[in-house]
């Protein structure tokens, strides 16, 4: 019974953990990106349309992130060349990812898709309890965990790293000393796409294989919202994606066992138990500050 | 996001005025209102369904129009009176929130003809139509209670509204008709379409112990959920046999066409009047997907249960009696369609609490 309820909230939190890794990074560089559910849905269309098309769950993936990534550059092009509000033009990213992404996929709604296959190895996923867990997943389960690494590593440990901190610091500086803040800023709302894309493909390719519109149901909300939880740090993303997946399968499970408790307060539980969580870690004010992008949200133009 | 929706309907209304304005005048408009897209492949899908049928049946004596994603509540109004104004003959409203609105702007053009699913306010030129699928989920019950070998049952059920609730207590019937024992687990997830939720729900109950899934919730994920696991259930709204050809049994299909084409008829006529009719099974508006994957006696039972339904049988025929042991119906008495639209109590043997 636990291996079953911990291998659904890998599915459950995993779409969650990579847009929220994506969107780190791109508030790190000091953009605040409203978007991530409109390319979240975006992802989820283009992964399921080229599935479909090609009969291959991996390209799919592959097209969700591109999808992605192009509907970020809408919005970088907007908020970071023609210096637009960055609030305003996340909401409308939103709004028009989940208008285009039904028009797209008007002809693939009532199809059945290909799921993503689960990993096998001989021997180590046929082991008891920890066997389909750790070696039983599918490729992006493996990917949104590399990616924190990746990320983590890249922020802290390399010049890379230390220059999109700074760029989503103090742009003015960074500007000064030379840095392409408008570069910089470009590839992290790039990558930010990229990921929320894969986000939306995990939804119509591996977690339930169908398209229908607005599908992400809200997810690339939650997933905004992780990053803030997260104070910024990437490992507590992870964190915040479990804990939020773990609570809400296990209210349908106290709902089977007929705990008797309203089912509309069990809803409630995974945004309480995140918003209690949240509190409770940002108690030290000082450290979640340092970690706060001084930048985010702030347009930067260069010769002023 | 919702306002947006409804503006860009608002256009397509005015796109849709100006293309049908320069066809020819004898023929009779029919406009229809969704509440959600019509690619949602459930409800507002099978409505739209219902309208391209009417259009392959009668041809070129009607055209038809249609906007999507309409918000419920009085924004829906605009959408009706421009309805009303660009020569609809007949505005159907798709869903019940639309009730106020309609009933509203059909006080404003006696003219033209209304007609408003499972709501229950109605006007000389506004009709009420809704569907029993009630009697479609007795069945479901026989056969869950028939191929079940857990005597176990889940059900992902969305909001607790009387028709969700007399669902339930339709499947229960039918599954005590069969096994005085039968269980069922009810999850809710509170919302009509939010295919990740289905599955998490779906995957939850199947890991306690149920075996066979039933919901009234609009994806297909669930049902995916049970092809995946090697395990059983049922289709909703549409048939969703592609999604799950070893999994699904049967689906309860909304066909909304021949109430439409029926309706359309009678205005092209002149026989139409605000009627109140509520279509099962027998007229066709209830449509049993094929049973399938099932025990050859468990189909012929279905089969005998479906021929009696039509035959004007009700699956709410008493005795019924409620969870808390107080028989609710007396042996023979059938329960007037008040009483079920009003739903808010569970049968004997459901083992959850309504909020009340």
């Amino acid at each position: 019974m636990l291996e079953a309820i911990l291998l659904t909230v890998v599915t459950a939190a995993t779409p969650l953990l990579l847009a929220a890794i994506g969107e780190l990074v791109v508030e790190k560089s000091g953009v605040l990106n409203l978007g991530v559910e409109g390319m979240m849905v975006m992802g989820a269309v283009a992964g399921f349309a080229v599935t479909i098309t090609t009969g291959s769950p991996f390209l799919g993936v592959l097209g969700g992130a591109v999808a992605g990534v192009l509907v970020s550059l809408i919005f970088a092009f907007v908020t970071l060349t023609l210096v637009a509000n960055q609030v305003a033009s996340g909401l409308a990213l939103t709004l028009f990812g989940l208008g285009l992404s039904g028009l797209i996929g008007e002809s693939f709604v009532g199809q059945p898709g290909i799921k993503l296959q689960s990993l096998y190895i001989p021997g180590l996923t046929d082991l008891p309890f920890v066997g389909k867990l750790l070696f039983g997943q599918d490729i992006l389960v493996y990917l949104s965990f590399a990616s924190v690494f990746g990320v983590s590593w890249f922020l802290n440990r390399t010049r890379g790293g230390l220059i999109l901190r700074a760029v989503g610091d103090n742009h003015a500086s960074a500007h000064a000393l030379g840095y392409p803040v408008i570069g910089v800023r470009y590839l992290a709302v790039m990558f930010g796409g990229a990921m929320a894309g894969l986000g939306g493909a995990y939804m119509s390719v591996a977690y339930t294989p169908l398209w229908v519109e607005n599908m992400t149901a809200g997810r690339g909300w939650i997933a905004l919202a992780l990053v803030v939880f997260a104070s910024w740090l990437p490992w507590r993303a992870v964190f915040g994606a479990y804990l939020f997946g773990t609570v809400t399968v296990l209210q349908f499970h106290a709902q089977a066992l007929g705990i008797g408790f309203p089912s509309q307060f069990l809803s409630m539980l995974p945004y309480l138990a995140t918003i209690v969580v949240l509190v409770a870690i940002s108690g030290n004010r000082r450290a979640t500050l340092f970690n706060t992008p001084a930048s985010l949200g702030k347009p930067f133009v260069p010769d002023r | 996001m919702k306002k947006l929706a409804l503006l860009a309907g608002t256009a397509l209304a005015f796109a849709i005025g100006a293309v049908s304005g320069a066809a020819a005048a004898d023929k009779l408009k029919a406009c229809w209102v969704y509440t959600g897209p019509i690619g949602d492949f459930g409800y507002s899908y099978q409505h739209d369904q219902g309208r391209l049928a009417v259009e392959k049946a009668l041809g070129d004596k009607v055209e038809t129009a249609y906007v999507e994603n309409v918000t419920e509540g009085p924004d829906a109004e605009r959408v009706f009176e421009r309805f009303a104004r660009e020569g609809c003959g007949i505005v159907f409203g798709t869903s019940f929130g639309f009730m106020d609105a309609e009933l509203k702007v059909a006080k404003k053009f006696p003219d033209v003809k209304f007609e408003h699913a499972t709501g229950y306010k109605s006007a000389p030129n506004m009709g009420l139509y809704n569907a029993r699928f009630y009697e479609g989920r007795y069945i479901l019950g026989q056969i869950a209670a028939k191929e079940s070998k857990k005597a176990l049952a889940g059900y992902i059920v969305s909001f607790p509204i009387p028709e969700v609730v007399m669902g339930i207590n339709a499947f229960m019937l039918g599954a005590q008709s069969i096994n005085p024992d039968f269980k069922v687990k009810i999850v809710w997830v509170n919302s009509w379409f939010d295919p990740g939720k289905e599955a998490d729900a779906a995957k939850a109950l199947f890991d306690q112990g149920a075996d066979i899934i039933v919901q009234h919730t609009d994806s297909t994920a669930a049902i995916q959920v049970a092809e995946e696991r090697g395990l059983k259930g049922f289709g909703q709204s549409s048939d969703m046999i592609k999604f799950a050809p070893k999994a699904q049994m049967t689906a309860i299909v909304d066909d909304w066409g021949p109430h439409y084409i029926k309706a359309v008829q009678a205005v092209l006529d002149g026989t139409w009047k605000a009627d109140d009719v509520w279509e099962g099974i027998k007229d066709g508006t209830v449509h049993m997907a094929e049973y399938a994957n099932m025990a050859d006696d468990t189909k012929k039972l279905a089969e005998e249960t479906q021929a009696k339904i039509v035959g004007g049988w009700n699956p709410f025929t008493g005795p019924i009696v409620d969870q808390d042991g107080k028989e609710r119906y007396a042996a023979g008495v059938v329960a007037p369609d008040g009483d079920l639209l009003g739903m808010n109590w569970y049968v004997k043997g459901v083992d959850d609490k309504l909020p009340q």
